[in-house]
């Protein structure tokens, strides 16, 4: 029997990356998936976005395993379309239980290039975002009687990675909003963890092109980007392993964690 | 294919409660054990401490499960007992993983300023420097085999949070996440990773007892453990009584196992919300 058998996960940003992965990993273990992504570029992010063609593969993959899927093209800015999706997914597939607020994007810049529509872009889809996802999804987390969210921050939702201000901002605001949530919907038996990855192989970090360029303005700042463990980055599926950790029923009394899968980045 | 399949894991405290518990989820896993305990009451512990019956039976539940274990009697507290334990047992299972360093006591019932010498003196030696002493006994082998590794300590949730009347347990279980978050440094480079977990109440032996009663209700003589009940929940956030020895072994199965292969320096609650409030 799979870990995660007969449960239903949401899974923001899910065409491509770590969200695809955690659909892959959540299927593989039993789970039926509503996967959300925006499917298109924004003007103010240097990398292209998902794709319509990216989210598809997605429900490709998940349905080779013989789980079920359903897939919306929906912004995680948009309240109304987010409640609106989960409402469509938990329609069809009947329940909710995962929550897995994944979407976001990053950019590079030194603090004097962040520029308003930067800013706000990056805290409109990675805070609020979150926020958002997290009010479309958890009424029906209370009418299932229990449930877990686990919500994508960053080792930048830990320590003040420089060059990424308002990327760190909005994930450190993550982390606050999970801390207030697993008090408030504990009641609830709802638990709220955080996941912070050091880099991850992903299209998001590979569309940053690297900090070497950056770097060369203030060397002595490489250090806080190094992990311990004699690793760069790790893979998706790592975090998907975190994941799927938080979201079993193995992890009954785990809330409130702020759940390091970092190569050791954070305790240097 | 189990998720720890062909690893073997050193277990301290191994006879009965949450140290038993490991020893079978990981069993079950796959894993090949290593079982020490004292086995012997030690003074200052205000309730029954594990027999060598206890052992006895933890070893028939791994072996039941097809998995081979090594158990030996052995003090924490003694680095050269527990050295040639972990020795022995290399010897005849062939390599180390995983270490679960989990032994400990409780016990007092005092403010810090009035706890006994010889109880501060018992518990930081059996729950600070056991914890070392079993780290310090395990690393060599796994330095040596390269091939990585995972220790995992067992602080408490009262390891990241104060509580009232058992200082000499606050403070040595504040102490193991000193001690994992230093080793998980010195060990990054062998790929060894060092993570504690914090649980919150455990329904083992060492809370089944009248001392425990008294800690957690300090204003009636002679509580039954059902009075600490509500005491109890209110520790956690989640609205449960407190969690089993199981649910310790699954986020020690999680980080013992490939699929954390790069979590190292995490203080992981098993505290039903504990610490988040």
């Amino acid at each position: 029997m799979g870990r995660v058998e007969g449960k239903v996960a949401l899974i923001t940003g899910a065409a491509r990356g770590q969200g695809r992965s955690h659909a892959i990993r959540l299927a593989e273990e039993g789970a039926d998936i509503i996967a959300v992504d925006i499917c298109r570029s924004i003007e103010s992010v240097g990398y292209q976005l998902a794709t319509p063609e990216d989210l598809a593969q997605t429900v490709k993959e998940v349905e080779a395993l013989d789980r079920r899927i359903v897939a919306i093209e929906a912004d995680v800015r948009d309240a109304a379309a987010l409640k609106e999706a989960v409402e469509a997914g938990v329609a069809e597939l009947s329940r909710l239980d995962i929550v897995a607020a994944n979407a976001g994007i990053c950019t590079v810049q030194t603090w004097d290039e962040v520029t308003p529509r930067v800013w706000q872009d990056t805290l409109d889809i990675n805070l609020t975002g979150v926020w958002n996802t997290m009010v479309a999804a958890t009424p029906h987390l209370i009418a299932a009687g229990g449930g877990s969210i686990i919500a994508t921050s960053s080792t930048a939702g830990i320590k003040g990675l420089p060059f990424l201000a308002p990327y760190v901002a909005a994930k450190h605001g993550v982390v606050g909003i999970c801390r207030s949530l697993a008090n408030e919907l504990a009641k609830y038996s709802i638990r709220v963890n955080t996941v912070h990855p050091t880099g991850v192989d992903t299209p998001m970090v590979a569309g940053l092109g690297g900090l070497d360029p950056i770097l060369g303005k203030d060397p002595q700042l490489g250090p806080i980007f190094m992990n311990s463990l004699p690793v760069e980055m790790v893979d998706p599926r790592d975090i998907s392993n975190a994941v799927l950790f938080l979201a079993s029923d193995e992890a009954r009394y785990v809330t409130g964690l702020e759940f390091t899968v970092d190569a050791g980045n954070t305790i240097r | 294919m189990g998720r720890v399949e062909g690893k073997v894991a050193f277990i301290t405290g191994a006879a009965r409660g949450q140290g038993r518990s490991h020893a079978i989820r990981l069993a079950e896993e796959g894993a090949d054990i290593i079982a020490v305990d004292l086995c012997e009451q030690i003074d200052t512990v205000p309730f029954p401490m594990s027999t060598p019956a206890d052992l006895e039976q933890t070893v028939k539940e791994v072996e039941a499960l097809d998995r081979r274990i090594v158990a030996i009697q052995a003090d924490v507290r003694d680095f050269g007992a527990l050295k040639s334990a972990v020795e022995t047992g290399v010897a005849e299972l062939g390599r180390l993983d995983i270490v679960c360093a989990n032994a400990g006591i409780a016990g007092g019932n005092k403010p810090g300023w009035e706890t006994e010498e010889q109880a501060w003196q018992n518990t930081i030696d059996v729950n600070l420097t056991g914890v070392w002493h079993t780290c310090k006994a395990a690393i060599p082998h796994l330095i040596e085999a390269g091939n990585g590794g995972s220790l995992i300590l067992t602080s408490s949730a009262a390891g990241l949070k104060g509580m009232q009347n058992i200082v000499d347990y606050v403070s040595a279980k504040h102490g193991v996440v000193g001690l994992m978050r230093t080793l998980a440094l010195e060990l990054a480079p062998h790929m060894i990773r060092v993570n504690s977990v914090h649980p919150t109440v455990v329904d083992t032996p060492m809370i089944q007892n009248d001392w425990t009663a008294q800690l957690f209700r300090p204003d009636l003589t002679n509580p039954t453990i059902e009075d600490a009940h509500e005491a109890f929940r209110g520790l956690n956030a989640l609205p449960i009584l407190w969690v089993d020895a199981r649910d310790i072994s699954n986020a020690v199965l999680f980080l013992a196992s490939d699929e954390a292969r790069y979590i190292t320096g995490v203080t992981l609650p098993v505290d039903a919300g504990f610490g988040a409030k």
